[in-house]
């Protein structure tokens, strides 16, 4: 159901989105070009079969190594992973999928990385996608209504990116 | 006069509407099931848009598992749904177990099961009682009270924690049962049994109650979908989904042997291996009703799988074995697994460079989910039935905020 043929249709209705695959592992993944992840996302929701038709989880891992001294050793690119996690109700299948993105939009620090919002394919993409971009810092292009959700509004900085520095004095409570 | 009104941005309201206002339920309200703030745009009594607020009660437990090992983040994961702490610790241990390929002895699958269909019972007793202080009934609340600190007391003898166990943890259990417990367990159920009775009485077939939940807040199996909604949320809209029958087979093998119907309505009706009261004519499929119905049947259910885990749990011989150690690596690689907790699917991923320490964890939690529907159930609805929707959902904001 996850195998190649299922990919082959993928590949045929949208040519050049699937950019890597691993149908091995734990969780059998496809790695999207990220521009792509919501026409993906839609094909995968309306045309696929098994239609995934529910969107279980959004998550965004950062690949940075903050130590100068074990960065030179690790093997990995410093990048943001995308993960999403599908599921299908009928077929009762998931199926992972990755978008990779570079951790600063055009490597300024500050800038935050872009890629499209499934929220207009999935609702509960909506608060999922919030909560990335509060503690991991995506920016999710076309999302409705893009704020803090979990943090306070006026929190700088974003908690779950590797080289993130607790801030020292918030509204006069003490960091440390 | 009419010159400085213009000028003065803080009168500006004056435009607005004078019928419609904004009222602020929460943080601190008993409704609300914890802090949450729902900020509700009402034109009389009809609420036209409600906006939850979350994040009070954020503790950042993913950012504190990327400095733990697995085993030493079992304690943060007892504080996400503080009520169902067992199946919150079954989630990340199993997530683990996933990760490294490991499998537990049979006796400490058994007595998982057996923890965790306990705790599931202590939790749908306080999601009834509190939906029943929702609505303005207090008795219901203390009945079901009475009965949960009996499996509470259970629960202290074999782990020491009444509401924060990490009991079950990654290998295992922390520590297996004292001698006695299985007897005082089973006369625990022989007692609680006929209560159920009690509970229908006091809420299922309660006129006032019917009237206050039955076709409000109806929820189609689409919009449950498209939501991601899980669990009794899910299953009360018809959906019949039950990642113990139909999740990964590292979890559902935890099940194997075990014979329980999914709580969800097919062909017209819920399943028919025990009695319950009809459904009253005024509910509709995933109206509030059934969401709180459906919470009921799983009592008695878990209640079979608890009577079978003892069976299973006391035929094992041997011991349930010992735990992983504390700092035992992990392959590198990723994982991610959804086991059924009370309030839903309760997903871990956990993301591994190889070592002990996680790179990144990742909690998936179900009430997060199954709160997003709340403004699309609450749109055009009564303010008086902003509770009883919400309480339907039966959310933890602890499992919410993280």
């Amino acid at each position: 159901m996850r195998g190649p043929a299922f990919l082959e249709k993928l590949e045929a209705a949208l040519p050049g989105a699937v950019t890597g695959r691993n149908l091995e592992a734990l969780d059998p993944w496809i790695e999207v070009a990220p521009e792509r992840i919501a026409d993906v996302s839609r094909w995968l929701k309306e045309s696929s079969e098994p239609r995934f038709d529910a969107l279980e989880c959004v998550t965004a891992v950062d690949w940075c190594e903050p130590d100068p001294k074990k960065a030179a050793k690790v093997a990995w690119q410093p990048r943001i992973e995308m993960v999403y996690h599908l599921w299908s109700t009928a077929a009762r299948v998931s199926l992972v999928l990755k978008a990779t993105l570079p951790r600063w939009k055009n490597d300024t620090p500050g800038e935050l990385p872009e890629i499209p919002s499934v929220a207009g394919v999935w609702r509960t993409a909506d608060w999922h996608e919030l909560e990335v971009f509060d503690i991991s810092g995506v920016n999710f292009i076309g999302h409705p209504d893009q704020r803090r959700i979990l943090c306070p509004e006026d929190w700088e900085g974003y908690p779950l990116r590797k080289d993130y520095e607790m801030p020292l004095d918030y509204h006069g409570i003490r960091g440390r | 006069m009419a010159q400085l009104i213009d000028d003065d941005p803080r009168i500006i309201e004056f435009d607005v509407r004078t019928d419609e206002m904004l009222v602020n339920m929460g943080p601190q309200h008993p409704s609300t099931h914890g802090v949450l703030r729902l900020v509700l745009r009402t034109d009389g009594e009809v609420v036209s848009e409600v906006e939850p607020h979350i994040g009070y009660l954020h503790r950042c437990a993913e950012k504190i598992g990327e400095n733990l090992t697995h085993r030493q983040w079992i304690p943060y994961t007892d504080r996400m749904d503080y009520l169902a702490a067992m199946n919150m610790n079954l989630g990340w241990a199993l997530a683990v177990e996933k990760l490294m390929k490991y499998e537990v002895s049979e006796k400490a699958r058994h007595l998982r099961v057996l923890i965790a269909e306990l705790n599931r019972i202590a939790s749908h007793l306080v999601g009834m009682g509190a939906y029943g202080l929702d609505l303005g009934t207090f008795s219901p609340f203390l009945y079901a009270f009475r009965e949960r600190e009996k499996i509470l007391d259970l629960f202290e003898e074999a782990c020491g924690a009444r509401l924060t166990y990490s009991y079950i943890t990654v290998g295992g259990l922390t520590a297996d049962l004292p001698p006695g417990w299985l007897q005082k367990c089973e006369a625990f159920l022989d007692q609680f049994e006929p209560i159920i009775k009690e509970y229908h009485a006091l809420l299922t077939t309660n006129a006032i109650f019917v009237k206050r939940t039955a076709n409000i807040g109806v929820m189609s199996r689409e919009l449950a979908i498209e939501y991601g909604c899980s669990g009794p949320v899910l299953r009360g809209s018809g959906v019949d989904q039950d990642m113990r029958r139909d999740g990964e087979a590292i979890y559902t093998a935890m099940y194997d042997g075990y014979a329980f119907e999914v709580a969800v309505m097919k062909d017209g009706h819920y399943p028919r291996d025990h009695e319950y009261p009809p459904v009253p004519a005024d509910a509709v499929l995933g109206d509030c009703w059934h969401r709180f119905f459906v919470r009921m049947l799983e009592v008695v259910q878990s209640m079979d799988l608890v009577r079978q885990a003892i069976d299973r749990y006391s035929a094992c011989k041997g011991t349930i074995g010992e735990p992983l150690k504390l700092t035992e690596k992990m392959p590198a690689g990723d994982a991610y697994l959804e086991t059924e907790a009370p309030k839903g699917q309760m997903g871990f991923y956990l993301v591994s460079d190889g070592s002990a320490i996680p790179w990144r964890v990742r909690a998936r939690s179900s009430s997060f989910s199954n709160l997003a529907v709340a403004p699309e159930l609450c749109r055009g609805c009564l303010i008086a039935d902003v509770p009883a929707i919400v309480g339907s959902l039966d959310i933890v904001m602890g499992e919410i905020d993280r």
